[in-house]
């Protein structure tokens, strides 16, 4: 990222670098790679967990210096593992994740794929995850990648252990391992009619073994504890309040922490008197350098003390949201950019082979994540070692950020991450925790901060803006002849057309972003396909087809085409026509292994749109939890209606014009729309994520319907922020 | 300054100002941190709680404000291991995601079945307005008002 909003450089300057390696992780959503230097040894896993078995994975690359199952008894274990499973003397199963909980229910949809794999009751396994001293390292749990990435890896090591679980059986019958079947926790003797318990097996032991196999995996047709709809499995505690998120955590002889921000982006501290807040008894109070900061033993305490510290700051003019699109327009200044291009036949040589060419354009606002739990952290200093519990998405990258802000080593630096309160790919950063540390390191006692929501609205990251210019010509059948695409700043992920084009032009332009951006759920995908599908329906208005048919007659892809089908036929698309501010629309396409089609209807009264029905079809492969899978996509459905309609982050010279809820407008159960979701789910295909892309479908839909309800076409996302525009505007 | 707070059933006790949100007594104070700040401005409805049986927003309700009335939290909801009936029809529909949300839903939901035992879609729309659900659970939030409504009051239940 270029842009030195995102300097967090009052702690170090060596955070920088950090938020350029982390933005280009985000534009890229970088798949994760598995390894990790391990620093837990054997003897520390049975001290955390008991006795039992503990199977590993080694990494990859390990492989070739191991062959088979590696039996560790005393020595310790190999450097680069990559996964773990514990099976305790109780039978109680424990598997390991550096990915997070944050909403998207993999807690329960990954133990799951642990308990099909290793045959044991649901209820017998539970995930550790994102805890940097106990689970593997993992980048962070962003790109849909948790399905398809951490569910493989865990059924292996599952698989793995259940066929060390068989040996050790045979072993102990001096029986054939070939007649032992594994089921409901225990491996059965057919021959002989016995069995034994895993817990059985284990009892008394302290065994770990390192596999390298990769095992053959339950085919999804067998699944019987994957494939179903089990609920989350510690819902009981999210409904009592129980659960302790970051925010709720409570240490010995904690403070409550406070940071006094800056007035603007960009702006620079002049001068700072903190002496008033320092007469507040039990106040600590820290100036390094940009960074001031105060800590209480209470809230208001806390509070009170920033609001006495007399800071002054000097910011550079900055420009407003006004002039935004063409900001983004300009060239970015550091040449050696992030510019991606793909091009197939030629647009130029093509052209008037078109009978039908079109040109418009299209742009998307700022929108913030707006998690419910703001950024928040707890930190404590104890005997050298730092421990920060935060809602993060990247465990991992901020033990790094950590480090680095206070120049100590990883080892030093534990991070934990409790089921969090949403993030949306907006938490993959650690400001938080780096400042609850800093006031800790100082005060001398754990502190815990929680941002404000103006906090969060102001000085997190937000989705990019973008200008999308689209290009396009077409037989007078409907076949398409070229399709000219460039996107300015919102980003690369999903830019490609599924549709069939001999000849394209299609790059991604970076900016100069006024605003500090990065990660969201679905990213570039839902500015790519809110362009690409609006401008496919204008396309079709213009050759005076029908908008489904003039898609599937470009479309080849099967798993494409069956969902705009299935979406199609429950919405029961083309048997009525738009009319008296009623109309429907319809958009779709491909993005992270999931494939999406979404029918809208909307109603337009007096210039107010609602949107009254919207019927999705989904195929993210073998579907893992369909309960679970349908809440995520009627979530995606509802928090991508936000941005469609009415969602904008507003600024003018550094500052966020409308940093609070009762300004900035989310979706409210006043917008629900019905919502049927249809899950096609393909069980020959491998299980793939579905968080982000479910969101994309949503906004082209309602645009699209818009259009056939009034014959207005909106271009610019939010689409209706304030309503239509009146006809003479 | 010392006040007296019946919350849940219990007295309690609390030193602060006494323009100290009730949010941060019931969570800093009294340990029951199952109520959230969400915005601090009552727009979000995650610090929702029962003030003598009407839903308030505590991130807005100065201590002082909330004293000697009877005050119900998310975690005064539940008898012993029997949830409130709006608490297991949430836990029946998954009527969350991320849950932090839900803790405010739940509160303002049973404050709504207390007046009007069976709401209408659009009497649960209304009334839930306030409450917003970032992951966009809704309509399995009103399915699960719907069911609480279906199990009946907590003294039946």
């Amino acid at each position: 990222m270029r842009d030195p909003a995102n300097r967090m450089d009052y702690v170090a300057d060596d955070l920088y670098e950090v938020a350029l390696q982390d933005s280009e992780l985000r534009q890229h959503d970088t798949i994760s790679h598995l390894t990790h230097t391990f620093n837990f040894d054997r003897r520390g896993f049975f001290k955390v967990l008991g006795g039992g078995l503990l199977v590993c994975i080694a990494a990859r690359h390990a492989i070739s210096q191991e062959s088979g199952a590696t039996v560790h008894h005393d020595h310790e274990l190999p450097k680069t593992l990559d996964s773990w499973l514990h099976i305790g003397e109780n039978g109680e199963v424990t598997a390991f994740t550096g990915k997070v909980e944050v909403g998207q229910n993999v807690r329960t949809s990954l133990a799951q794929q642990v308990a099909e794999e290793l045959r044991v009751p649901l209820p017998s396994v539970r995930l550790i995850m994102g805890d940097t001293d106990l689970t593997p390292y993992d980048m962070g749990t962003f790109g849909s990648r948790t399905t398809p990435q951490m569910g493989m890896q865990l059924r292996k090591v599952s698989a793995n252990a259940r066929a060390v679980l068989i040996r050790m059986a045979a072993e102990h019958w001096s029986a054939d391992a070939a007649n032992l079947q594994a089921g409901d926790g225990r491996i059965r003797d057919s021959k002989a009619d016995r069995s034994i318990t895993y817990a059985e097996l284990v009892h008394g032991q302290k065994l770990s073994k390192v596999i390298a196999d990769d095992p053959q995996l339950t085919s999804a047709t067998d699944w019987k504890i994957a494939g179903t709809s089990v609920t989350k499995t510690n819902g009981r505690d999210f409904v009592t309040g129980a659960h302790e998120y970051t925010s709720d955590i409570k240490r010995p002889g904690m403070l409550h922490g406070k940071i006094v921000r800056p007035t603007a982006f960009h702006a620079k501290l002049i001068s700072c008197d903190t002496s008033q807040a320092e007469k507040i008894p039990g106040v600590s109070v820290v100036r390094d350098g940009d960074f001031i900061g105060v800590s209480a033993a209470d809230v208001i305490t806390a509070d009170r003390a920033a609001q006495a510290i007399r800071a002054q700051w000097d910011a550079p003019p900055q420009i407003s949201d006004r002039e935004l699109f063409d900001q983004l327009r300009k060239p970015a200044s550091d040449k050696d950019d992030d510019t991606e291009q793909y091009v197939l036949g030629s647009v130029a040589q093509s052209r008037t082979r078109a009978v039908k060419t079109l040109k418009q354009t299209y742009t998307v606002a700022y929108i913030a994540h707006t998690p419910l739990e703001p950024r928040a952290a707890v930190a404590e200093w104890k005997d050298g070692k730092l421990t920060v519990w935060t809602g993060t998405q990247r465990p991992f990258a901020v033990a790094e950020e950590l480090a680095q802000a206070f120049r100590v080593p990883t080892e030093s630096v534990r991070v934990i991450v409790p089921d969090t309160g949403s993030a949306y790919g907006g938490k993959h950063t650690g400001e938080a925790a780096v400042e609850a540390a800093r006031l800790a390191k100082a005060a001398g006692k754990p502190v815990k901060l929680i941002w404000s929501r103006e906090e969060e609205f102001t000085w997190a990251y937000f989705r990019p803006s973008g200008v999308i210019d689209v290009s396009s010509g077409a037989k007078a059948d409907g076949t398409l002849v070229f399709w000219e695409y460039d996107n300015y700043n919102s980003g690369p992920a999903a830019m490609r057309t599924p549709y069939e084009v001999a000849n394209q032009r299609i790059t991604f332009h970076p900016s100069d972003a006024p605003l500090r951006q990065g990660s969201y759920r679905s990213l570039a995908a839902a500015a790519n396909h809110f362009a690409r599908e609006s401008h496919m329906d204008e396309l079709a208005r213009e050759l005076r087809i029908d908008a489904l048919e003039f898609r599937l007659k470009n479309l080849k892809n099967d798993r494409l085409r069956a969902v705009f089908q299935a979406a199609a036929e429950k919405f029961g698309w083309g048997k009525q026509k738009g009319s008296n501010g009623t109309g429907f629309g319809i958009g779709g396409g491909f993005e992270k292994g999931g494939y999406i089609a979404t029918c809208a209807e909307v109603s337009v009264k007096s210039g107010a749109v609602k949107v009254m029905r919207v019927v999705q079809a989904f195929d993210c492969g073998a579907v893992v939890n369909p309960q679970g899978l349908k809440n995520q996509i009627a979530g995606a459905i509802m928090q991508g209606l936000g941005g469609a309609l009415f969602e904008a982050i507003r600024f003018e010279n550094g500052r966020i014009v409308n940093p609070h809820l009762a300004e900035y407008r989310v979706p409210r159960f006043s917008d629900l729309p019905h919502i049927e979701v249809v899950l096609v789910d393909r069980k020959d295909q491998r299980s793939m994520g579905a968080g982000e892309t479910p969101l994309t479908g949503i906004a082209p839909a309602v645009g699209n319907a818009i259009f056939d309800a009034a014959g207005v076409r909106l271009r610019s996302m939010p689409l209706a922020p304030g309503g239509l525009p009146s006809p003479a505007a | 300054m010392a006040f007296t707070l019946l919350v849940n059933g219990t007295e309690q006790h609390a030193d602060v100002e006494p323009e100290k949100p009730l949010l941060y007594v019931l969570r800093d104070d009294l340990g029951l941190t199952g109520t959230k700040y969400g915005c601090g401005e009552g727009q979000c409805g995650a610090c929702t709680v029962l003030v003598d049986g009407s839903p308030e927003r505590s991130c807005r309700l100065p201590v002082s404000s909330a004293a000697g009335k009877k005050i119900i939290t998310i975690e005064g909801l539940s008898r012993g291991d029997r949830l409130h009936p709006v608490q297991q029809a949430f836990l029946d529909v998954e009527a969350f995601q991320c849950a932090y949300c839900t803790p405010g839903m739940i509160v303002s939901a049973a404050a709504l079945l207390e007046r009007t035992p069976n709401p209408s879609q659009e009497q649960i729309i209304n009334h839930m307005e306030g409450n917003i659900c970032r992951c966009g659970t809704y309509g399995r939030i009103v399915d699960a008002v719907r069911r609480a409504a279906s199990l009946g009051s907590p003294k039946n239940a």
